[in-house]
């Protein structure tokens, strides 16, 4: 059914189809309205869910994790410096490969204090273990937060879909929300006994001291089993086709934007200005950051490839570019741009798509 | 007062840990298996405890145990309780941890008590951070010696307990590791009551506060005896338990400087230092017969 959904609603709205049953937030802006939804949608009783109201993040994902260790399907979301606050958690829940769902509306990281959207906070999460999906616009929220819950239950690793505070949080858009019926179908009961259940009469240690080589077989099976997540997304069974990236009038193109998020659309109709001047450009958007889309990403076949984030790693430069430079096949740059919600429009994608053909351009915009 | 023939037979903390010798986790882990049984799931965030459990493939501990990061374990408690619930499990998630782990999580201590999450806590004080070599803590006693305060702690003593009483908490308790039925009948009690449930439990540590480890259970009677460590319980009704009674006489209690000497934490006090530690406990004594009155 088509509804009027910002993308904060979205989630709220993708957490009950999947009869998600324990929920615990903090609140923080730009993520808050996800949590008021939830607590609106459990009070109503149409999601048979414990609601907790946390006293901070940090507790937010210890609670999730809990409920988890014991059989639930457990959900929070935060922002910025709620995710750092609640970081080392994240580890935790990763190695513990419990299949737990975060909505990261993704905002600055301070100081000065900042509520809009840029990308360094998500990628704070890169080498942790969990699934990284970043969405454009409220129904890949909505999709990616469904297809979630499904893919991180299959491969016991968490799962955390981005979207751009404010730009997606709170713009309403048209979604195409699913049936129930529909999600009953492609999402089963969670499988309480894997990957093991905490309960009474079942004395189990779990997160307790081991070897060292115990340790490095964690990672190292999380590493593998990452790998797998590429075929478990496209092949999920979700009522839409999804993939780890979208291919955008990439056929015959010269010039290969690659980016993620929200702008990817304004970055769109900028393609769509220089095509109609006879320009070769296109995008490879990224919808997943981990996996990372090495293959999607090595398979360009282009004269000069171009990769334009919100998020800046000091002393290195643009954190995804440093990755795709470590596996492309063509010449890459980097640029860095719209850093704190700096303002990034078809305009200026347009004049920055042409230095970048013309080999002009520096690696900040502006 | 419930018999030592009468208690189960079952043991949940299995010989041969690496617990120290004359180690209070591990009486107190032992008396918890005999009071909760396979009841108890166990939370359980770094500290010595962490070590006592056991190294993978070995384990010490006959009781499902989820190891949790420092600042946690009363919010995994909450998410595991609401588990327990949900799936029909007959189950008490019970946090044990150190004065670290209510230092460090605080926050976390107060939003699990004010939300009334079902669960027990039991503190076990060793009054400091005693598993990374004994680093003062919030509930380290005034002037003791540790490693980061090597002259002698310039702070009062964190009274946890009565802080969580002022949380209205379900059930607060203190208990001893020298009282052991004591405390396994505080832990039953907390047990049939729903919700939030607080132990602060007192654990004198050999390496940690300097004592032949032979003499830990007699340490800890001393802390009672002298009135230093006062037994109390809420289940709501404030009342001084048996054990501590006989001490609201300050007559009656013990020369405090016996108890304090005993330990090298304190072998470098004055006589005036333990006429004030002496004004302290007398206060705390006055703070806590008021509280029978009025609670």
């Amino acid at each position: 059914m088509k509804k009027v959904l910002t993308g904060n609603y979205a989630i709220a709205e993708a957490v009950k189809l999947a009869k998600t049953e324990f929920i615990a937030a903090y609140p923080i802006t730009p993520q808050t309205t996800i949590v008021e939804r939830l607590a609106e949608i459990v009070e109503r009783g149409e999601l048979n869910a414990d609601f907790v109201r946390v006293e901070s993040e940090h507790s937010a994902l210890a609670a999730v994790y809990g409920a988890s260790a014991g059989g639930l399907r457990a959900f929070t979301a935060t922002s910025s410096h709620g995710l750092l606050y609640m970081y080392e958690m994240c580890w935790w829940v990763a190695n513990s490969r419990l299949p737990v769902v975060m909505a990261l509306v993704t905002r600055t990281i301070g100081p000065p204090w900042n509520i809009h959207t840029d990308h360094t906070d998500l990628l704070t999460l890169r080498d942790s273990g969990w699934i990284l999906a970043m969405s454009e616009n409220a129904q890949e929220a909505l999709d990616l937060t469904l297809i979630g819950f499904k893919v991180a239950e299959q491969i016991d690793l968490p799962f955390a879909i981005g979207l751009d505070g404010f730009q997606v949080s709170h713009t309403a858009e048209v979604v195409d929300v699913p049936e129930q019926e529909e999600i009953d179908r492609f999402l089963p009961e969670r499988r309480r006994d894997r990957p093991f259940v905490i309960e009474p009469g079942n004395p189990i240690t779990v997160g307790g001291l081991t070897t060292n080589e115990c340790s490095m077989r964690i990672r190292k099976d999380m590493m593998r089993d990452m790998e797998r997540v590429g075929d478990l997304v496209r092949n999920s069974g979700y009522v839409r086709d999804y993939d780890l990236v979208e291919r955008y009038r990439l056929e015959d193109a010269e010039y290969v934007v690659v980016m993620m998020g929200a702008w990817s659309g304004d970055a769109k109709d900028a393609i769509d200005i220089l095509r109609d001047e006879g320009v070769g450009i296109g995008m490879l958007r990224l919808r997943f950051v981990r996996p990372f889309p090495a293959k999607e990403i090595a398979e360009l076949d282009c004269r000069k490839i171009l990769v334009v984030e919100r998020a800046s790693s000091i002393g290195k430069g643009g954190i995804i570019a440093t990755e795709v430079k470590s596996v492309a096949n063509s010449p890459a740059q980097s640029v860095v741009a719209g850093l704190g919600g700096v303002d990034v429009g078809v305009d200026d994608f347009v004049a920055m798509f042409r230095r970048f053909v013309e080999g002009e351009l520096k690696e900040w915009w502006p | 007062m419930v018999a030592v023939k009468d208690l189960p037979k079952e043991k949940y903390l299995l010989p041969g840990t690496t617990a120290c010798q004359g180690c209070p986790h591990a009486l107190g882990l032992k008396a918890l298996g005999m009071a909760l049984g396979e009841k108890a799931v166990l939370v359980v965030p770094a500290g010595c405890t962490t070590i006592i459990s056991g190294i993978r493939e070995k384990a010490s501990l006959k009781l499902p145990l989820l190891h949790v990061p420092f600042a946690s374990a009363p919010a995994v408690a909450t998410g595991l309780g609401s588990a327990f619930k949900k799936l029909g499990k007959d189950g008490i998630p019970v946090v044990w941890m150190g004065d670290g782990g209510s230092d460090i999580g605080f926050a976390t201590l107060s939003g699990a008590c004010v939300r009334k999450d079902d669960m027990i806590v039991v503190v076990s004080d060793n009054e400091a951070y005693m598993n990374t070599g004994i680093q003062t803590s919030g509930t380290t006693f005034w002037k003791a010696r540790t490693t980061t305060s090597p002259t002698g702690k310039r702070e009062e003593k964190k009274d946890l307990a009565l802080i969580m009483l002022m949380h209205k908490a379900d059930y607060v308790a203190t208990a001893s590791v020298g009282y052991l039925q004591d405390f396994i009948e505080k832990l039953k009690r907390a047990s049939e009551i729903e919700g939030f449930r607080f132990i602060h439990l007192h654990s004198p540590c050999p390496p940690g506060w300097g004592f032949d480890s032979a003499e830990t259970v007699e340490v800890a009677r001393m802390a009672v005896k002298c009135g230093a460590w006062i037994l109390w319980e809420f289940d709501g009704k404030f009342k001084i338990s048996a054990q501590s009674k006989p001490y609201r006489d300050k007559e009656k209690r013990l020369p405090l400087a016996d108890y304090l000497k005993r330990q090298r934490r304190f072998r470098h006090l004055s006589d005036e230092d333990i006429a004030e530690i002496e004004k302290r406990i007398d206060e705390q004594w006055r703070i806590i017969s008021a509280l029978e009155k009025v609670f």
